[in-house]
């Protein structure tokens, strides 16, 4: 019997490429060849999702090239940003795009996660999906939140105080929390410190693991299709090449808002944070914590903050209480509770900007 | 038992009490102003000031000799029975150990002590400026020597025609200071530090400054420009003139706003001696030329800036050295008081140097703001190629179809 040593190579072999034989790209090509996506009139909604996964990518690019010449101490940190937006080559276009792609990134965020309530998309077998998506959400947020004190400039230094004034009302853990957040009794050099490492370093390791759990999910669970085609035939197209050049042109679409909004109105520097001086008026966070900000505003810290705590509890649960233990959805306990959160974010927003 | 319990609350009751002051009940009014002054605060009473004895009813008891009834105080003995307290620093360490004790000294050696002194009541004393029944802390913004009231205060009887007629005064002043730039100062910005009548002519030994003294009160406060002055040439002719200093050109009670106009044109004091021809009037003029060309300067490079800065460029470091400018066009203004045409063009050519620096950095800002602009437009028209290319790529994909139909879950 011959050996596969004396078998001589014949013409007659497949052809393979070189990449292909050693990294098995042939299986990729393979699974996208096959993998479909529904096509119906809410198709539109899935594209958030892209969206903000693209958002977030032109956030790790601008990001690692902000990191070549910020520096992290209060003595510098202004005046570095001041010098990326001055001296370097486009360094204020990488900024700008940094700030603005940053708001965009947790706008199609929330746009994602309204459009999964609303399309009932949580529903089994996707829960776990759902969680993950809120610990992105989440993820985002932090991002916004450690990422608006880096420039060192007043707004963000007394925005950061307010924060971590409200971050102390917590209940039980309120002390400990402001501490370890500030790195000390009150927001200084400690905390832009630590601010910066969760920023660059904590933040990212984490949502990098939950985008792949995220990510993996959803192909393994494929799209889901609106409640009212369930069960019905659905029309599908190639995710290869129709809908990945449809995600494409919405990308197209997404960098054309982002350098209107960067070219045209750059993100400003404002003055150098003073730790001495009084706050000025007016101080208020970025827009998407301006709906709890509004609250506690309204109400006692800490009643707010249970408020916050139960409001999470049952946003995070929705899954859960939103379908019968058989697996039927409650389409309009879900939807009434979406549309009171939604209400209640854009109301509140609007108020306490005000 | 409960007798003795009953007489235990009906003495601390007592002790509780106020003390009593029969004075209130037939001098109401009085008793009602003095409810605010700062004297009742430390626990003084009527009897502080008009001795007599306030726990009695009884008229002759009250109003005793023996116990000291001074009755209503006369005009003259005002300062000395106010002094028996404020000069005795044993006393007044017990509630203002900071404060001084020399107001009745400072008080004789004022025109308005001295003429007191020789029996002329119509002056001011005390009282008149401080009140009678309801004084109050000087910081106190109800008292009538705070900042913000003196002037009305000394306007009183210093605007009264008929009460300074006897005194051959006139009575322009207040009407003159509410339109100077010191009254804005204090009224208008806040700042209670900006002078009142006390802060030139004293408060308790006040005395209107002599011809000789008037750049030394001015330059309290304008140290510079005192300090100019009193090297140059004019200081000695107008000592020599018998006019007072600073006055000469800037008024005493209605200080206005120096600018230019003040050296060059329609309302120049320079020309009320100086002709536009001869060499003080050239250097007037060139002086008033050179300041105005500054402020000029730097209100187009801050125009220019703030128009960059909106636009959302970064011009922080340009704006902050636009400040040096603004302190050298104050230097230029200091040094108009050398009447030395070289110390005027030092700081104004380097304010000059500056202003031109913001200029260059607004219109480069403004520049590439533009640049920016049309590289958008060209991002902008490449994106939507792309974006056409795609739809079209589209097109052609799905024209050959590959959909295919499942069960939606």
């Amino acid at each position: 019997v011959p050996t596969t040593d004396t078998i001589p190579k014949t013409e007659e072999q497949p052809k393979t490429g070189w990449l292909d034989e050693r990294l098995g790209l042939g299986a990729i090509r393979e699974f996208l060849a096959h993998k479909t996506v529904p096509a119906h009139s809410a198709t539109v909604w899935y594209y958030f999702g892209g969206i903000t996964l693209f958002f977030f990518m032109i956030q790790v690019a601008t990001g690692i090239l902000l990191l070549l010449y910020y520096r992290p101490s209060p003595a510098e940190a202004y005046e570095s940003v001041q010098f990326i937006e001055t001296q370097v080559a486009f360094g204020w276009l990488i900024r700008s795009v940094h700030s603005w792609a940053a708001n965009l990134m947790v706008l199609a965020a929330f746009i994602h996660m309204f459009s999964v309530v609303f399309l009932h998309a949580y529903r089994r077998p996707r829960e776990v999906t759902w969680l993950s998506g809120l610990v992105l959400l989440g993820l985002a947020l932090a991002f916004g939140f450690s990422g608006y004190l880096l420039p060192w400039n007043e707004t963000a230094f007394f925005a950061t105080k307010v924060a971590t004034d409200m971050a102390s009302t917590v209940p039980l853990i309120g002390e400990p929390l402001a501490r370890f957040l500030r790195g000390g009794d009150d927001v200084g050099g400690a905390t832009l410190t630590r601010f910066f490492g969760f920023h660059v370093a904590v933040l990212p390791a984490i949502t990098t693991l939950f985008l792949l759990v995220h990510l993996v999910l959803v192909q393994k669970h494929g799209m889901s299709t609106p409640l009212s085609l369930e069960n019905k035939p659905v029309r599908q197209i190639p995710f290869f090449p129709n809908f990945f050049l449809r995600e494409l042109m919405t990308w197209y679409g997404a960098i054309a808002v982002l350098a209107c909004l960067a070219a045209l109105f750059p993100w400003e520097l404002g003055e150098k944070a003073d730790p001495f001086a009084p706050a000025p008026e007016g101080i208020r966070p970025e827009w998407y914590f301006l709906a709890s900000f509004y609250t506690l505003k309204l109400v006692p810290a800490h009643v707010g903050m249970v408020g916050f705590g139960l409001m999470t509890i049952i946003w995070v649960t929705l899954p859960f209480w939103g379908a019968t233990t058989g697996g039927v959805v409650r389409r309009r306990r879900v939807a009434a509770a979406g549309a009171l959160m939604l209400t209640y974010l854009v109301v509140f927003s609007i108020l306490g900007h005000l | 038992m409960k007798h003795a319990l009953l007489l235990v609350l009906i003495a601390c009751a007592a002790a509780a009490a106020p003390a009593r002051n029969s004075c209130a009940e037939c001098h109401s009014e009085q008793a009602d102003q003095y409810r605010q002054d700062i004297h009742l605060r430390y626990g003084f009473s009527c009897t502080a000031c008009h001795g007599g004895d306030a726990s009695s009813d009884d008229l002759t008891i009250a109003k005793s000799k023996a116990k000291g009834f001074k009755g209503a105080i006369s005009r003259t003995a005002v300062p000395k029975l106010c002094a028996s307290c404020h000069s005795d620093a044993t006393v007044m360490h017990r509630y203002r150990p900071g404060q001084r004790v020399d107001q009745l000294q400072q008080f004789m050696t004022s025109v308005h002590g001295r003429r007191l002194a020789k029996g002329d009541t119509g002056v001011a004393n005390c009282v008149d400026c401080h009140s009678v029944h309801g004084i109050r802390e000087v910081r106190d913004a109800l008292s009538p020597v705070h900042p913000l009231r003196l002037a009305n205060t000394c306007a009183t009887c210093h605007s009264n025609a008929s009460h300074m007629a006897k005194y051959n005064i006139d009575t322009n002043q207040h009407e003159e200071y509410k339109a100077s730039v010191h009254w804005a100062a204090v009224s208008k910005r806040g700042d209670l530090s900006a002078p009142t009548c006390a802060s030139c002519h004293g408060n308790h030994g006040a005395t209107p400054p002599e011809v000789s003294s008037v750049s030394a009160v001015c330059g309290t406060c304008h140290v510079m420009m005192e300090d100019l002055y009193s090297k140059s040439m004019h200081a000695e002719l107008f000592a020599a003139m018998g006019t007072g200093g600073c006055s000469n050109c800037h008024g005493n009670h209605e200080i206005r706003k120096p600018g230019p106009e003040m050296l060059a044109g329609p309302d120049s004091v320079c020309q009320q001696c100086h002709d536009d021809g001869s060499t003080g009037g050239k250097v007037a003029i060139q002086m008033a030329s050179l300041i105005t060309k500054l402020t000029h300067e730097l209100d187009r490079a801050d125009e220019i800036l703030g128009r960059a800065r909106r636009s959302g460029m970064e011009v922080s470091e340009a704006q902050l050295r636009q400040m040096e400018g603004r302190e050298a066009l104050i230097m230029a203004n200091v040094a108009v008081h050398s009447f030395d045409l070289a110390e005027v063009e030092k700081p104004a050519m380097e304010g000059l140097a500056i202003a031109a620096e913001g200029v260059q950095a607004g219109e480069l800002a403004l520049k590439e703001r533009d640049t920016r602009r049309l590289g958008l437009v060209v991002f902008l028209l490449a994106a939507l190629v792309a974006m056409a290319g795609l739809r079209m790529a589209i097109r052609a994909v799905e024209g050959g179809s590959g959909a295919t139909e499942t069960t939606g879950r």
